[in-house]
């Protein structure tokens, strides 16, 4: 297969992720949808890093992998905290910014 | 010819493993979903000649993120008392954005000359990777020690009994 398959596959994958963000209530099922767009770029990262006969989109991707590891564990402390101080996760009544 | 099936296995496993998380009543089974997805994504590296990624990919992600998730649902939903169902709206806006946004990357992809083989690499990735992490990119390796401790810390503060 080549290059272009697998640039679509993540392409696929990022938008079902993005539909996943946009439509979601629930604060973890957002941060889910952000996980498979990170992994589609992941995936992209590797396909090129293939493809291109060059190591380093591998190792850019070591470093994305662990950045997305505490991104999740960031952001899952934060929904926890939100839930502390409002009772909800739900996105729709997590407005206080509104004033 | 194995490789054309192993990859469009994948990707129906990928994307509908994916369409299943964003798409399920019930949170719990899309969490579920999600690990599988990630591990179709260690499959698809795999077949990229990545094998240390697959390994970091189901180590991190199927392993730590996945518990993660299940623990925070668990600590949110069992408090609160409601069913772990949760229900998408602005359907059609979302899918409108997703649909334009994938037909946007898909008709740029056609346009451009992509490579079709992929070039030959080294025998050993792994150790490739390894001498490359310390060697050539040991900055960034070590500013992203500093970030797990600050991640770390960070968790550690914001799990502190309340007083």
């Amino acid at each position: 297969m080549g290059l272009q398959a697998y640039l679509t596959l993540a392409a696929v994958v990022f938008g079902i992720g993005l539909f996943g963000v946009v439509s979601r209530r629930n604060t973890i099922g957002i941060l889910l949808g952000i996980e498979l767009m990170m992994n589609a770029v992941n995936i992209n990262l590797v396909a090129f890093a293939r493809f291109s006969g060059s190591e380093i989109g591998m190792i850019f991707t070591v470093f994305t992998i662990c950045i997305t590891v505490a991104e999740a564990a960031m952001g899952l402390a934060i929904v926890i905290l939100l839930f502390r101080i409002r009772r909800t996760v739900m996105a729709d009544h997590l407005d206080l910014l509104k004033g | 010819m194995t490789e054309t099936i192993a990859f469009w296995a994948l990707a129906v496993v990928l994307v509908g493993s994916a369409l299943a998380v964003v798409l399920t009543k019930n949170l719990f089974h899309s969490v579920l979903w999600l690990a599988l997805a990630l591990t179709g994504t260690a499959g698809v590296f795999l077949l990229l000649n990545a094998e240390f990624l697959a390994a970091v990919q189901l180590l991190l992600y199927a392993g730590g993120v996945i518990t993660i998730v299940v623990f925070a649902i668990v600590v949110t939903e069992r408090l609160v008392g409601e069913r772990i169902s949760h229900t998408n709206r602005r359907i059609t806006a979302g899918a409108l954005t997703s649909l334009a946004f994938v037909a946007l990357v898909v008709n740029t992809l056609a346009r451009q000359p992509l490579a079709v083989d992929p070039k030959p690499v080294a025998a050993d990735v792994t150790r490739l990777l390894g001498e490359s992490i310390l060697t050539r990119f040991v900055l960034p390796f070590e500013l992203l020690g500093v970030l797990m401790l600050a991640a770390m810390l960070g968790a550690v503060y914001f799990a502190r009994p309340e007083d």
